[in-house]
């Protein structure tokens, strides 16, 4: 039987690629968090990772594939097409910012820690694999 | 690798949030530094914040922060009666720069905290980033 890599790996690798693309976001928005007029975006995570995984198994909506880092997505898609969604403020603000530090630091350190969570596990599948390689 | 791009982002973000600080800094010094004509009289100063997006990439969505610039208030200055001031003009009035020490109490404040957070995403993805290039040890 071969053995193929990626399928032993399962979601891990798309979790922890999504994760990072989020943690982007999530920074790019505490970043702007006094800048006039910057709205606040992030992506469904559980949408996105449905997305990625149909892709490559060949069932639902497939991602627009692009071979150059140049041509154009959708609007609002991100690289691997996700797709972004503004946020809904809770409290707006007079200059039209709509990032609210409090979430975003929440879902920022909630993120990290999903993050740590797929590493341990893509970790712990790594370590499985090399312990079947080595045979002790 | 996107967690690199966090360095700039919220690196971005700090160098802002600091020439924030500065600038409040700045405004608290001088409160009370008075002068005795209009133009010469010390007036608040406040940066603007800008968004700065990938032009290249346009449907990236992750956006570092700029200084577009620091714009002085143009609030009334306040005018003292004060003759025995060295600054004081022929009518014997001082002109007090248009500082608000609560305005500016709080913008430190605000500036200070935006600071932490930004050094606490610095870390958290800097502790990621170290995590990850340890994976499957």
């Amino acid at each position: 039987m071969p053995l193929n890599i990626d399928s032993a790996l399962g979601i891990m690798p798309e979790a922890l690629r999504l994760r990072e693309q989020r943690s982007e976001v999530l920074a790019s928005n505490l970043a702007n968090a006094d800048t006039p007029n910057y709205k606040a975006r992030d992506f469904n995570f559980k949408a996105a990772l449905a997305q990625a995984t149909a892709g490559s198994s060949g069932s639902g909506p497939l991602p627009l594939l692009t071979d150059n880092p140049r041509q154009l997505q959708p609007a609002g898609t991100l690289a691997g097409g996700v797709h972004l969604q503004y946020r809904v403020p809770d409290q707006p603000s007079l200059d039209g910012n709509t990032v609210d530090g409090q979430q975003e630091k929440a879902s920022f350190a909630k993120n990290a820690v999903q993050y740590q969570a797929a590493l341990t596990f893509l970790s712990g599948r790594i370590k499985g694999l090399m312990g079947a390689i080595k045979g002790d | 690798m996107s967690l690199f791009n966090i360095f700039n982002i919220a690196g971005s973000a700090m160098s802002a949030q600091s020439v924030r600080l500065n600038v409040t800094a700045s405004n608290l010094a001088n409160a009370d530094s008075t002068s005795s004509s209009v133009g010469t009289t010390y007036r608040a100063r406040e940066p603007v914040f800008a968004a700065v997006f990938n032009s290249l990439q346009p449907n990236d969505p992750t956006a570092t922060v700029k200084v577009r610039g620091i714009v002085e208030s143009q609030a009334p200055l306040q005018k003292r009666y004060a003759p025995n001031d060295p600054m004081a003009n022929k009518q014997g009035y001082v002109y007090m720069p248009n500082v608000n020490v609560v305005d500016e109490m709080a913008n430190m404040i605000s500036a200070s905290r935006s600071y932490q957070n930004n050094a606490d995403v610095l870390n958290t993805s800097k502790t990621l980033l170290l995590n990850t290039l340890r994976m499957g040890v």
